[in-house]
């Protein structure tokens, strides 16, 4: 297994816990009275179950177990690769503080996190598309 | 890997691109605080990623792996595979264009989902056996 699928799948076992985590803490609203930057981390929370666990597991799988490039470069640019992992990760993350703080107490800096998280998020996935396209075909 | 498993899995990354485009899209109207209206991107959002990414990945690799019965020659069911692929797409695409606020298409590609999903399973039945190789 290549060290970029070890850390795509080790990432996506973290955020799996977290979104569960924050599933059940967002479960126990009306047993216990949450923050309200607690209360807005709904879509966040769908986010980092469906891009941080599902999305990445499978990024991970398929850079490791798609059809090889090239002789030379089995699983494309390496450098590309790593890219695609640090855009999906730190867009994640930006998505995840900057979703719930723009709700709670709008502002540049909330916002421009949003922004960087779109865009980040959209290279990772537009990185993915580009590796792994070549490497989908027959022997 | 087969042709319909590579026409199903380069569909997924397309929908892959264009879902994460209407999600970037969509987060950036938020944080620049525009585009109120691109909530209604939403159903889009989740069909492109959820049904056209996701699931026509799980689709098209499961029709690459799964054990084939003829060693050789092609697998059986192939008919019903391409069936699958073409009926997911345009399901996907009547979708989409029924989130526009017509409900009857949007009901149509629902149904041609549905399709899909059946021929999809009439292709892939047969093949879900034990492979002569696995311990269990």
């Amino acid at each position: 297994m290549p060290v970029l699928t070890r850390w795509y799948v080790k990432t996506a076992i973290l955020y799996l816990v977290v979104a569960l985590l924050l599933g059940a803490v967002l479960a126990g609203n009306g047993v216990v009275p949450l923050p309200a930057f607690l209360l807005v981390a709904g879509p966040a929370q769908i986010h980092l179950f469906v891009v941080g666990w599902l999305t990445q597991l499978i990024f991970g799988i398929a850079y490791w177990m798609f059809p090889k490039a090239t002789a030379q470069q089995p699983r494309g640019n390496d450098v590309l690769a790593v890219l695609t992992y640090v855009c999906l990760n730190l867009g994640l993350l930006a998505r995840v503080i900057g979703e719930p703080w723009q709700a709670v107490a709008p502002g540049v800096l909330a916002g421009g996190l949003l922004v960087a998280s779109g865009v980040l998020q959209w290279l990772g996935g537009v990185g993915f598309a580009v590796l792994a396209w070549p490497r989908v075909r027959g022997r | 890997m087969p042709s319909v498993s590579i026409w199903m899995v380069r569909s997924a990354l397309v929908a892959l691109v264009l879902g994460f485009s209407v999600g970037a899209i969509m987060l950036i109207g938020k944080g620049i605080g525009a585009f109120g209206g691109l909530s209604a991107g939403i159903p889009i959002h989740v069909e492109l990623v959820v049904l056209g990414w996701m699931v026509q990945l799980a689709m098209g690799v499961a029709l690459w792996i799964l054990p084939r019965l003829g060693a050789r020659g092609p697998a059986r069911g192939a008919a019903w595979s391409w069936v699958a692929w073409a009926l997911w797409n345009s399901g996907i695409v009547f979708v989409i264009a029924g989130a526009a606020g017509v409900p009857a298409v949007r009901l149509s590609g629902r149904l041609i989902e549905l399709s899909a999903a059946i021929a999809f399973g009439a292709a892939v039945w047969s093949r879900v056996r034990a492979s002569g190789i696995s311990a269990m």
